[in-house]
């Protein structure tokens, strides 16, 4: 099928357009077999686990992402993985309360409020912001700041959608993300240590940067609550504390904005926490990493790609900056 | 670890308490107890083992490993050093007899600790775990702690005791204090990438108490006496 490329409004070409029977045969044949059929060329690929979608929650497709960098060919980590093994704070801090605890949050209604320096406040609808562009499908790294990653099947589209359509004024330089705070659905916010909401920011560049990703959805469904339902940010090239869950509210500000973290120990954690295999944690290497569901016990963990493999695309947003100052 | 002969001491008349501890103490002293500690202790390394083996222990079986056997190693370190203090409290001296055992298998899951760290986290590589003890703090104080217990598990046999003579054996194996506030230092250290202390308090009050108790008997005596 043809598109025609402006994105407010995909039109396809008349003499194209298919039966609607047809089509949705035809999907499900394709998100099944799309995904799966390229990487089940790859040694020791189990293709079951790419092609099957987990059945557990509403599907989301995903048209496969055009957007550069965006679809690795490695092996998605499996889905009990994906969801099981989280780091979100408000459902506790161990590993597996997410999984165990994210079952209260209520992920409809939702609403994401726009603020700040933009021409287009105002108050975004998660069906509006789910029909506000194509979905994807994009099968990035992620890499956790504590020397483990994965690869996830995200479904979503670029931030810069959003961005565009509520129009940032000059004067907007940075986005802050911030995130749901309630402590009727998060039994995590009790024990302490982090000061809520969990709030996160990039650069403009960064946030308009196409792989910065809006993600609903991951193997081809709704988002799980515990990795960060209804929405939430994937910035792929950074760890993965940058990229906050469960959005409520996006602010466009002048000045760079205090991240949780770096609030909370700045010597260890700085606002741009870029995946850096130079740049050591103050407590650990970061040179190297386990991926998780993949790597055997016993094997040797991989080595830490700069910018977590997506140098290329990100790699001038820093040029001539100090990586080593600005962590 | 071969069955030591009891080393409880013959408890005098005046200071032997009531109720149900002459009990307690034939208990203590029966033949079966230390082969059920012994079994017992070995209960967690058995669970870690098969979880390993039959992979179980989640997304990240390594990072499981590594912790499981630290916590272990910081739990029997609370169970060596509550010896005393709860043989005092309760008169059941003859725990006297199994403290040792206790005491070995704290190193013996400090030892499994750190295999599991250069191990699975660096694979063995001599040179980066040097650098990485010498770079990091939380594992130089825990490496140190280690070092510590290494004397004496090594002097933890009877002809030990006796070579060294009881008072230079019991200035030696006072270091335990030492080991016991580094490990708690870095068990503090790593949880503070997550701002999460809950953990980490309990274990500090916990040997706080066993600690401080052994400082207020101390003080209390230096009084009456």
């Amino acid at each position: 099928m043809h598109f025609l490329k402006d994105r407010v409004y995909a039109h396809p070409i008349g003499s194209e357009i298919t039966p609607q029977p047809v089509y949705t045969q035809r999907r499900r044949l394709v998100q099944g077999l799309a995904a799966g059929a390229a990487l089940a060329a790859l040694p020791g690929f189990d293709a079951q686990a790419q092609a099957a979608r987990p059945g557990k929650l509403a599907p989301l497709p995903g048209a496969r992402s055009a957007v550069a960098g965006a679809t690795t060919v490695e092996r998605p980590t499996p889905y009990t993985d994906l969801t099981g093994y989280n780091n979100y704070y408000e459902f506790g801090t161990d590993k597996s309360d997410p999984a165990r605890n994210a079952g209260r949050l209520k992920t409809r209604p939702w609403t994401v409020a726009i603020e700040g320096e933009v021409k287009k406040p105002g108050t975004w609808d998660l069906d509006a912001l789910l029909k506000l562009a194509p979905m994807e499908e994009r099968i990035y790294r992620l890499r956790c700041v504590e020397g483990w990653s994965m690869v996830v099947p995200w479904v979503g589209y670029s931030l810069a959608e959003l961005i565009r359509k509520v129009e940032p004024t000059g004067n907007a330089k940075f986005v802050q993300f911030v995130t749901l705070v309630d402590a009727a659905q998060m039994p995590g916010l009790a024990s302490g240590g982090l000061e809520w909401p969990y709030v996160e920011g990039l650069r403009l560049d960064e946030a308009m940067h196409p792989l910065t990703l809006l993600a609903f959805g991951l193997y081809g469904e709704v988002l799980p609550n515990q990795n960060g339902a209804p929405l939430r940010l994937v910035a792929p090239w950074k760890y993965g504390f940058k990229s906050g869950k469960s959005i409520v509210k996006i602010r466009f500000v002048e000045k760079q904005p205090k991240t949780t973290w770096e609030t909370a120990i700045a010597s260890e954690y700085g606002f741009y926490s870029n995946v850096n295999p130079k740049v050591d944690h103050p407590r650990w290497s970061q040179a190297t990493e386990r991926r998780i569901g993949e790597d055997g016990l016993f094997a040797k963990k991989r080595p830490t790609l700069m910018f977590n493999g997506y140098e290329p695309q990100v790699g001038q947003l820093y040029a001539g900056m100090d990586l080593k100052k600005f962590y | 670890m071969p069955a030591m002969p009891g080393t409880a001491r013959p408890v005098p008349a005046a200071s032997r308490p009531r109720g149900d501890t002459p009990t307690m103490n034939r208990l203590l002293l029966h033949r079966a107890a230390k082969p059920l500690l012994f079994a017992a202790a070995l209960g967690p390394f058995a669970w870690l083992f098969w979880g390993a083996w039959a992979n179980t222990l989640g997304a990240n079986p390594a990072e499981a490993l590594i912790r499981g056997t630290g916590d272990w190693t910081l739990r029997f370190l609370c169970i060596t050093l509550a010896v005393t203090p709860l043989r005092q409290a309760t008169g059941w001296h003859a725990l006297a007899r199994l403290r040792r055992m206790v005491g070995l298998f704290t190193f013996f899951y400090g030892v499994l600790h750190f295999l599991a760290f250069a191990w699975l986290d660096m694979g063995f590589d001599v040179a980066a775990i040097v650098k990485d003890i010498a770079k990091r703090p939380f594992i130089l104080v825990g490496s140190t702690a280690l070092l510590l217990m290494l004397p004496l598990a090594a002097t933890s046999f009877n002809r030990a005791i006796k070579t060294l003579g009881a008072r230079r054996w019991q200035a030696l194996h006072k270091a335990v204090y030492v080991v016991a506030l580094l490990g708690v230092l870095h068990f503090f250290w790593m949880r503070a990438a997550k701002a999460d202390f809950g953990e980490v308090a309990v274990y500090a009050a916990v040997v706080a108490v066993l600690l401080g108790w052994r400082i207020w008997h101390r003080v209390r005596r230096s009084v009456t006496a």
